[in-house]
């Protein structure tokens, strides 16, 4: 299947990142080619197979649900590009 | 000899006697980084400061008396991807790099516990995607044994510094290969546990159903003590294996008389460089004058291992790095009209090419229509895949591969293809899909004196058979004692 420029701006647009004209003719190039490499996966009949999404057979995982307190979060905040005490400062979100 | 060409084990044993200090080693370990990391560039950061105000404060300990950690003045590098608390961990990559660590990794923790000296962190390729460790913002490292090649990837700078004696001790992290290839490539060993086995806490996440943090050694002996003092239960991952703690180093003597290695047909195929196939048979007749039992098996969907990988990491790191979006870390692009626009802005600004690409690929097998024809196929042939190890460990107790199909390849080689390089991974990769442990050890060199290492794959939690067949290889062959001419 041909993965076109036009993929390359649906999917970029999806995963938040631009691309350039330039960077656009290569990465559609580079990616067409590893989808026809990953297509032989087609080869193998997998009807019948359960998929594996992880390799321990564990369930979901309980812990009593105690109020924590988290030493780390104000430095956590801090690490932000912009902050205003404990708040994320951000560009506006809305018009 | 100088402090920092020894291992662990023979430093702990002069510390042990008083006959050298703690700051002793770390300065020795410090001459040696300032003398040769200009040609091997293997280090993000590097801190003497404090690694001295660490080892002076074991020292001081050990003066006094007091209990000391299993690792105890032993300098240790960590690769960029592990959280230490007040200290830079980047991923090698501009979006990270002004992020402070807040916590610390439960490894560093437990190095922590174990008075483990540490001198800085190892370079890597960009949020761990590569196989060369050239895509970092800290520049290319080199591979100590001609630094015109690459040393592998992505611990490639974990690697080199080991295997360049400018540190005792690193930690890695193996998604689809990142610690076994570079092990392979420097000549030193590379041990990637079983999934589980080793909490991923603290863990920069690349595709966290793949992702295990092991150690990189210059040794068999160094590797199962740097396991030892890292694995075990961890409560704040839910991946955590329950296990008992397990002494790797304990049982690392006893005879392979009678074990059975599996050598799978596939792994033997065209496009494996023939110095590589030659030093691998080699390997597998001296372990069977050791005792063991070769027996020829099949696995039969590892052709298929590079094209499931790279759906299930990619689609795994499209969705893991969707949280770099300029607010909570690292960088922010300097100008944007509105909130959608900062987040467009700073990730095409703040990840490489290949981030990009791989969450480009990820995004798009993960997306509306395709979900099923790329992801949901992907994870059906990673069940093959594991069905094809269950049926091997039936009739065998561990099995041996090369690690790479070839020697270290030169520097910018690979990196306008990254099929080309994808497949560099193609015999370490289903270890990962398949959960398995795998360690990489040395076991030749090539024409050109390039190191060739060969991989041994247990069963899951059979970290104890592969070391235990990786050191009665060692000790049987000279390569642990050689090393790179860097003077």
């Amino acid at each position: 299947m041909a993965f076109s420029e036009k993929d390359v701006d649906y999917t970029a647009a999806l995963a938040r990142i631009h691309v350039s004209e330039d960077d656009k003719k290569v990465f559609a190039v580079q990616l067409e080619h590893i989808l026809a490499y990953v297509n032989k996966l087609n080869e193998l009949d997998t009807q019948q197979v359960e998929p594996t999404a992880h390799i321990l057979p564990l369930k979901n995982v309980f812990r009593p649900d105690t109020a924590m307190k988290n030493p780390a979060s104000d430095a956590a905040v801090q690490q932000a590009p912009y902050f205003n005490d404990t708040f994320y400062r951000v560009p506006p979100v809305i018009e | 000899m100088n402090l920092f060409s020894k291992t662990a084990a023979e430093l702990l044993e002069l510390l042990k006697n008083r006959d050298i200090s703690a700051r002793e080693i770390v300065t020795s370990v410090f001459n040696r980084i300032e003398s040769v990391d200009s040609k091997v560039n293997a280090f993000a950061q590097t801190d003497k400061e404090s690694a001295l105000k660490q080892a002076d404060a074991i020292d001081k300990k050990r003066s006094a008396g007091e209990p000391l950690g299993m690792l105890a003045g032993i300098p240790v590098a960590l690769k960029d991807n592990l959280c230490r608390t007040g200290y830079r961990t980047s991923c090698g990559s501009k979006i990270l790099s002004s992020y402070k660590a807040v916590y610390n990794a439960t490894v560093v923790q437990k190095l922590i516990t174990a008075d483990a000296v540490f001198i800085g962190n190892a370079n890597m390729d960009e949020f761990a995607m590569g196989s060369s460790c050239e895509r970092s913002i800290y520049g290319a490292t080199h591979n100590p044994w001609n630094i015109s090649c690459a040393p592998g990837g992505s611990s490639g700078g974990s690697a080199a510094a080991v295997a360049a004696d400018e540190t005792i001790l690193a930690l890695g992290s193996d998604t689809g290969g990142s610690i076994r290839q570079p092990a392979s490539f420097c000549g030193i060993v590379g041990l990637k546990p079983t999934y589980g086995l080793v909490s991923r806490f603290g863990l920069i996440a690349y595709a966290s159903s793949l992702d295990q943090i092991g150690p990189l050694t210059k040794d068999v002996y160094d590797s199962a003590l740097l396991l030892e003092n890292i694995s075990g239960y961890d409560p704040s991952d839910s991946t955590s294996i329950k296990q008992n703690p397990f002494s790797y180093t304990s049982t690392l003597k006893e005879s392979i008389k009678g074990l059975r290695i599996g050598i799978p047909q596939e792994y033997f195929i065209g496009g494996l460089d023939s110095e590589v196939a030659s030093h691998i048979q080699s390997a597998i007749k001296l372990l069977a004058e050791c005792g063991a039992e070769i027996i020829d098996i099949s696995l039969p969907h590892t052709e298929y291992a590079v094209a499931t990988y790279y759906i299930i990491a990619t689609a795994e790191a499209s969705s893991n790095l969707a949280r770099f979006d300029g607010v909570r870390y690292g960088y922010r692009t300097e100008e944007s009209s509105d909130l959608h626009d900062m987040y467009f802005k700073t990730r095409s600004e703040g990840f490489g090419d290949e981030v990009k690409r791989r969450i480009l690929l990820g995004t798009y097998v993960l997306s509306s229509g395709y979900y099923d024809a790329y992801y949901k196929k992907a994870q059906q042939v990673r069940t093959l895949i594991c069905r094809d190890f269950e049926n091997a460990f039936q009739k065998v107790d561990c099995i041996i591969t090369p690690t790479a199909p070839s020697p270290a390849f030169k520097i910018s080689e690979k990196i306008d293809d990254p099929l080309t390089m994808y497949l560099s991974d193609i015999f370490t990769i289903s270890v990962n899909l398949a959960g398995l442990p795998g360690i990489s050890i040395p076991c030749g060199f090539s024409s050109s004196r390039l190191p060739i290492g060969m991989q041994i794959i247990g069963k899951p939690l059979g970290e104890q058979t592969i070391l235990r067949c990786a050191y009665t290889f060692e000790r049987n062959t000279p390569f642990r004692t050689m090393k790179p001419t860097l003077e």
